[in-house]
């Protein structure tokens, strides 16, 4: 079994031909050779030489493993890819039906998980497994950060909620210095632990896990304050960029030609640009599929008495079908004056455009970074695929982006987060705003001289 | 060449280390994660390169003036001198006014950022790759607008609402910041070249954890500025007289080390210091809360163009007359004493900086053992970088910024304002209605009034 094991996996991660990539190692141990001085190069030589590359299990399942196995070796590769493409996908449609509530935990999970893969790559990278604190105070800085952004989401959404229970109570008003006073130990921790011979490392860690905390739960904090907008507004987004990177695969595998980066040799411009044409293609019907069930476009709000989830509203304006006229241009080939959509189509089209042509970006970052570290992927969660990092590489941009969108152009503040802050405020301040609110109001008509509308 | 000083270095480093095992007596495990870390890039110390002597810089006035005295009084005169002319470019920044200070902030911002960003360049020898000093000060640049802009939409709302362009940018800042940042991300991705790809990422990384440690901490600091200069000036000036007690009590008394980190840290310095700033920012905040220059929120007054400080004065800055504790009662004789409020705050602020913002200190020392530099830059002479200088004020603005919004004020009313007249009109009328409910429930609004 395991020589068979071998054997796939040497096939199954030869995503470059093996014959490329020896005489890669070769090239860059000549190199090594002339310039001995940059830092970066000399030690690829000394990790060959020295550690060997964390090796990679096959996890493939079992069952999947005898029904394959009478396929050739791409084509074994291609059909384990595939089958877990739709588990993935069939996964995700899921816990979609199940609701906002198991759509955060599952993204709090992944979050959790992408985190432990790039620490533990840090530690492979460090070997600092030896210093036992670090694990601990990585894991108590996620807490901490996560703490301090579920307290801010939780006190918006959950106002009432909060403001019933005591001590839910205390802790809302005070969250933010409460946030900063466990940060506080944390960091005092972390100066207290410094060691004499392993100043550096330490340091080291201490950046990697910041970064990495500001990458992977920012972002997932993003995705779950654009889930509460919408659930449409969490799934085309998602959606588009699977649809990229599901196209321009395609596209690349049966027209590729022309290399688009020198980073990931497999990106071909036809790759790139047949995506881009299918991922706006597919995002206007994804959205016009979507915009007409009001359980995807309504704000998920939170429900006092029934203590649950609802998403039930009337549709905004973006959700409404509206005529519009088609340019002279389609007309001619489509054959129609007018076409009927749902404004958010347009949105849509921004949103596919942003995951086909700037997503990638994210992809070829965490392509630079596995070659910078010399890992071939990042873990070895999901068989076929690497780790959830992996998966989710491109998304990094598009939950921010997504969100800075929202905020720009679609909605205005949050209501009842003004209504909120409006309550903490002194009296005669709140008597003023009051009063300029309803000047403002009567000025503008919407408050006639009608005493109390 | 390179060669030969690497040879040197080694043989230089191995004398060490056999001096360092033989004092410790090392254990094997030790070594072994020394060998280990000597193969990757963590080949600490013969990755760092010379250390260039450090430039005297010591003005050639000086130099004569002192050139009588010894060595340890010299330098002990420098340093004093230097802290004077510190101390006092300070009070004229302060009477030039909140808008010279705000400038004075962004120039240190700039600074230190330029000396973390340079170790980094020296510790990665990365001057190679100029594209570096390009992207990193576009990164400063593009989180920098992104402060400001946030900052400046709040307080120069009228003069922000007069300009047809500036409302543009306002509206759209975070659009537009974001799209700043991207274009950034993607020359870096555009940018990685073949063989430095670690590098690069380390420079990445690099200039990301010295944005988030610098300029947010400088965004902070011009927060509570605006807040009013009080809360400015007292919590720097506790951590700088933390400095200095503590340095003159661990002077004078000083013998049981405090932190390996520093050993010139003693606990009796510690301790010393953190009495004698308590003291230091009662008496100051005293002086300080009965001028309202330091005591109101600087606002910009659009007719005169100008930042006034002008207000009715808080409660905070009021005197009220508190009840001494028995205990104190016998130890003062009286029963009672005239505060401001704000005195009591003070303490809280004296207490942080003299507990926790030493561990910025501990912090930048283990920084500089880290990476094998004895100052961050060459600056001011006799004192280092001005990053030396401000090491203990890291922490210091974050907690005054959180002290301020937990404890003392609540959201801004006027950005409050600003957002409830952007909402759609149906939202406004509904936040109406509960405004007006909540205003009568709490008898604030008289219901039989024609509102």
């Amino acid at each position: 079994m395991s020589g068979t094991g071998m054997g796939d996996l040497r096939q199954r991660h030869g995503r470059e031909p093996a014959a490329a990539r020896d005489s890669e190692d070769k090239e860059s141990e000549s190199e090594n050779k002339l310039d001995g001085e940059t830092a970066s190069d000399s030690e690829s030589k000394s990790e060959f030489g020295g550690s060997p590359p964390v090796p990679t299990s096959d996890d493939t399942p079992e069952v999947l493993n005898r029904a394959l196995s009478n396929l050739s070796s791409r084509w074994k590769n291609w059909w384990v890819r595939g089958i877990l493409t739709l588990a993935m996908i069939t996964f995700f449609f899921i816990i979609i039906y199940l609701g906002p509530m198991v759509l955060m935990t599952i993204v709090m999970c992944v979050q959790i998980k992408c985190f432990h893969e790039i620490i533990t790559i840090g530690y492979n990278v460090y070997h600092s497994y030896d210093l036992p604190w670090f694990r601990t105070l990585s894991w108590y800085f996620l807490l901490c950060v996560n703490y301090f952004f579920y307290g801010e989401t939780v006190t918006d959404y959950f106002f009432t909620l909060v403001q019933r229970e005591e001590p839910l109570r205390i802790l809302s008003k005070y969250h933010r210095f409460i946030s900063f006073t466990l940060y506080l130990t944390g960091f005092c921790m972390f100066v207290l632990s410094l060691v004499k011979k392993h100043y550096r490392l330490q340091f080291y860690m201490f950046g990697w896990t910041h970064v990495t905390l500001l990458i992977v739960v920012t972002q997932s904090h993003l995705i779950i304050h654009n889930l509460f907008e919408g659930m449409i507004w969490f799934i085309v987004p998602i959606s588009c960029v699977i649809c990229n990177d599901i196209m321009a695969y395609m596209f690349g595998f049966f027209f590729g030609r022309t290399p688009l980066i020198k980073l990931s040799p497999k990106k071909t411009w036809e790759g790139f640009i047949g995506g881009f044409f299918a991922t706006v293609l597919f995002g206007l019907l994804l959205s016009y599929v979507m915009s007409g069930y009001r359980c995807f476009t309504c704000p998920v709000e939170f429900n006092n008495d029934t203590n649950s989830f609802t998403v039930d509203c009337e549709p905004s304006e973006l959700f409404q079908l509206q005529e519009y006229n088609i340019p002279v241009v389609l007309q001619s080939v489509v054959g129609w004056k007018t076409v009927r959509m749902y404004p958010f189509q347009i949105h849509s089209i921004a949103l596919s455009t942003f995951a086909s042509l700037i997503g990638p970006f994210g992809g070829f970052f965490a392509s630079g970074f596995k070659r910078a570290f010399k890992i071939k992927d990042f873990a070895n969660t999901i068989p076929g695929h690497g780790g959830i990092m992996d998966r989710f590489d491109c998304q990094y941009l598009m939950a921010t982006f997504v969100n800075v969108y929202i905020a720009s152009f679609i909605r205005g503040p949050n209501p009842s987060k003004l209504i909120q802050q409006f309550l903490t405020l002194r009296p005669d301040q709140q008597l003023h705003i009051f009063n300029t609110l309803k000047a403002h109001l009567v000025d503008r008509g919407i408050l006639g001289s009608l005493e109390d509308a | 060449m390179s060669a030969r000083r690497r040879q040197r270095r080694a043989a230089a480093e191995e004398a060490e280390e056999e001096e360092e095992a033989a004092e410790e007596g090392g254990s094997d495990k030790e070594e072994d994660l020394e060998k280990r870390l000597c193969e990757l890039d963590l080949r600490s110390d013969l990755d760092v390169p010379d250390i260039p002597p450090p430039t005297d810089s010591t003005p050639e006035i000086l130099k004569r003036a002192l050139s009588g005295l010894s060595a340890r009084w010299k330098n002990w005169w420098i340093r004093g001198i230097l802290s004077l002319a510190m101390i006092s470019g300070f009070f004229l920044v302060i009477y030039l006014g909140s808008f010279m200070l705000m400038l004075l902030v962004l120039s240190i911002q700039v600074k230190c950022y330029h000396e973390i960003i340079t170790i980094g360049y020296r510790v990665y020898h990365s001057y190679d790759l100029p594209w570096f000093r390009s992207l990193s000060w576009y990164f400063l640049l593009c989180v920098n607008y992104f402060f400001y802009g946030e900052t400046v939409a709040d307080y120069f709302a009228t003069f922000v609402q007069r300009r047809e362009q500036l409302q543009f940018l306002i509206r759209y800042h975070r659009f537009i910041s974001f799209a700043l940042y991207l274009t950034g991300f993607c020359m870096f991705v555009l940018s990685l070249v073949k063989k430095h790809y670690r590098l690069q990422f380390y420079m990445f990384a690099w200039t990301h954890v010295t944005l988030l440690i610098t300029v947010t901490q400088s965004h902070l600091v011009i927060q509570n500025l605006f807040e009013g200069m009080i809360w400015f000036l007292v919590p720097i000036s506790s951590v700088i007289c933390n400095d200095i007690a503590a340095y003159i009590f661990g002077f004078f008394f000083g013998k049981t080390p405090l932190i390996k980190l520093s050993p010139k840290k003693t606990w009796e310095g510690f301790i010393g210091g953190f009495f004698s700033t308590v003291v230091f920012g009662f008496i100051f905040s005293y002086f300080l809360a009965q001028h309202q220059y330091f005591v109101c929120p600087v606002e910009y007054n659009s007719e005169t163009n100008r930042f006034v400080t002008e207000c009715e004065p808080s409660e905070l800055f009021q005197i009220k007359k508190y009840p001494l504790p028995p205990v104190f009662q016998a130890v003062l004789g009286w029963e009672t004493v005239n505060m401001y409020p704000f005195q009591l705050h003070s303490i809280a602020l004296s207490t942080f900086a003299s507990l926790i913002g030493p561990f910025g200190g501990f912090f930048a020392s283990g920084f500089k053992r880290a990476f094998k530099i004895k100052d961050f830059a060459d600056t001011i002479p006799g004192h280092g970088g001005i990053m030396d200088r401000f090491d203990c004020q890291y922490l210091m603005a974050t907690f005054v910024h959180v002290y301020i919004t937990s404890f003392i004020r609540g959201p801004n009313p006027s950005k409050l304002l600003k957002q409830l007249l952007i909402l759609q009109p149906e939202q406004q009328l509904s936040v109406y209605k509960t405004l007006k409910s909540h205003l009568i429930e709490k008898g604030i609004l008289q219901p039989s009034l024609r509102v």
